[in-house]
């Protein structure tokens, strides 16, 4: 218990007295994370939204493989991104391992099938006589898109929410594709899982509440935005 | 020219066909109604029309123009505009929701405030323009969903039950209301309703439809007093339908032979041709005394059924078999069950069908 108290002490006191090291983390994780998700919105909304609207052979298939995703195992997406970008590997020109770049990619493709399948629910639980009134009303497709994914915009920040909380929590990936060296690639996780293994369960402590505050705050927000005007 | 033209449409849905419409024409400025059972293809048919199904044959033409099996190209499509049977409102103020085809169509904000603001006064819905559509009454959502529909100012409105589901007050007024919006914007309208009330106050022609198919197309008085078959004629609340045969010509009337009477019919059929027999209901006398009129039967009062201002009355004889009696007639003949009374039509209230 005097473990417990001593490390939230600890991270009250980090927090406080803005300790450098303690800021660069965060702020690290907050870059690598939510640019991320930023790119997971993108492409999973469009896609998950495409996918929605659309009717093709296979299309069930397809369906499928995108919700598998939503269970992807960070440490699977770590393993492929390392060999994407080894230094023998068909990325490994690029020279980005062991560096946020390739945390980013990591988390991205952890997240976009998260994003993508709540999307495509979303949209294809709205009645399918909105997207024909929409249309009836002299919309584009494109039009369409966009107004069918405001009204899905609940379960979208639902799915931003699920994205972020994936990506942010996840360890494997970000330790295998970034290294976690100190001062450049160490993420609030990976630095939790580093000074657990070397018994400072204090810092560790520290470092996970930070992390469960940071991701609560975020989630404060995106509620504020998604339950705004419910009555 | 028409405004639109379907030619040997054909559209299938769920394996089978659900549209079969050999030749149909749209004048400009028309309101044609629709009437039909559930699923016999009303919905479908305005769907094909606004060119939101695809078809599997034949030809749709709007403004001379022939349009793609598929969806419509954008000039086409933003010339018609559709409400649906449900309100389909987006989670929005009434405001947005009426302005949503206008933004669609990127109208300046100044034409759009003036139509918009021109909708909501025509559809008396101003007072709840900044309410969120969810917060709406069945009443309010549907006048939204015109308003929105008449603020893109179509040259083609084409509504699925526009009253469906709402009380009748409320239905009343709307359909006050949507036939003075259709007035005077001289728009062109296909109705679908279950309702021929409805369809007779609204429409400038009528089409019954069964089975993806119209079988009767024309004025209202035309569909409502000439039932083309027991089909339409059961559709259109003619309740008196028979089968019958000419027996003799006796100039310029026919003797038809019904369920054991000789009646009298107007008509240009040649004896022996068999027929199906339609009376309206209120086209039936009753009186106690004796009767003046042609096809003069005496008849007992089987049931009595008040219908507000009416009364339907239950004959024993096959046919008719039905009268419609305005309450004052009821009172004034004091007409009851069990009683015997003279039942007349006049010959050219029959309607015959070969």
């Amino acid at each position: 218990m005097d473990l417990i108290v001593e490390g939230l002490r600890k991270a009250f006191w980090l927090l406080v007295t803005l300790d450098p090291e303690v800021i660069r983390i965060t702020l690290l994780s907050l870059r690598v994370s939510g640019t991320a998700t930023l790119l997971s919105l993108t492409v999973g909304v469009s896609l998950g939204t495409a996918i929605g609207l659309s009717q093709f052979h296979g299309r069930g298939i397809l369906v499928s493989i995108v919700n598998t995703g939503m269970g992807l195992p960070p440490v699977v997406v770590g393993l492929f991104v390392t060999v994407l970008v080894w230094r023998n590997g068909p990325l490994g020109f690029l020279g980005i391992l062991y560096t946020p770049t390739a945390m980013i990619i990591a988390q991205a493709i952890i997240a976009t099938p998260i994003i993508m399948g709540i999307s495509l629910a979303a949209i294809q639980q709205l009645p399918v006589e909105l997207r024909l009134q929409i249309l009836a009303l002299g919309a584009t497709r494109l039009q369409m898109a966009w107004v069918l994914a405001k009204q899905a915009r609940l379960p979208l920040l639902a799915a931003v929410m699920a994205g972020f909380g994936g990506v942010i929590s996840e360890v494997g990936a970000s330790m295998m594709v970034g290294g976690n060296i100190k001062g450049y690639s160490r993420v609030l996780t990976t630095a939790t899982v580093m000074e657990t293994s070397r018994g400072n369960f204090d810092m560790a402590i520290a470092l996970s509440a930070i992390l469960l505050l940071l991701a609560y705050l975020i989630t404060i927000a995106l509620t504020y935005v998604q339950q705004r005007g419910r009555p | 020219m028409p405004l639109v033209q379907l030619a040997d449409l054909r559209v299938e849905r769920k394996g089978g066909f659900a549209l079969d419409i050999p030749s149909l024409e749209i004048g400009r400025g028309e309101i044609l109604s629709l009437l039909g059972p559930n699923g016999c293809g009303k919905t479908t048919l305005l769907l094909a029309i606004a060119g939101l199904l695809p078809r599997r044959s034949g030809e749709i033409l709007f403004d001379g123009e022939r349009l793609p099996r598929a969806l419509f190209p954008l000039r086409c499509r933003r010339r018609i505009a559709m409400v649906f049977q449900e309100s389909l409102l987006l989670d929005a103020t009434v405001w947005d929701n009426v302005a949503m085809g206008l933004r669609f169509r990127g109208v300046g904000r100044n034409a759009m405030v003036d139509k918009v603001t021109e909708n909501l006064e025509r559809f008396r819905i101003a007072p709840l323009r900044d309410r969120p559509a969810r917060a709406l009454s069945g009443g309010e959502a549907r006048r939204t969903s015109l308003a929105r529909a008449f603020a893109v100012e179509p040259e083609l409105l084409l509504l699925d039950e526009p009253f469906a589901s709402l009380d009748l007050p409320s239905r009343e007024a709307l359909v006050e209301d949507l036939e003075e919006a259709l007035r005077r914007t001289r728009t062109t309208a296909v109705l679908a309703t279950h309702d021929r009330t409805e369809a007779l106050r609204l429409s400038d022609r009528m089409a019954v439809m069964d089975a993806g198919r119209i079988l009767q197309i024309g004025p209202p008085e035309r569909v409502m007093d000439c039932p083309a078959g027991a089909l339409v004629a059961c559709f259109m609340g003619v309740e008196n339908v028979s089968p019958g045969r000419v027996v003799a010509r006796k100039e310029p009337r026919l003797v038809v032979s019904v369920a054991g009477h000789e009646i009298e019919a107007l008509g240009e059929l040649s004896v022996g041709t068999e027929v199906t027999v339609s009376l309206r209901p209120e086209k039936v006398i009753l009186s106690p005394c004796d009767g003046h009129q042609d096809n003069d039967l005496p008849m007992r009062i089987q049931r009595i059924v008040p219908m507000g201002p009416y009364h339907r009355v239950y004959l024993s004889g096959p046919f008719p078999r039905v009268a419609i009696v305005s309450h004052r007639d009821m009172e004034e003949q004091r007409l009851r069950i069990g009683q015997v009374v003279r039942v007349s039509f006049e010959a050219s209230k029959v309607h015959l069908s070969p």
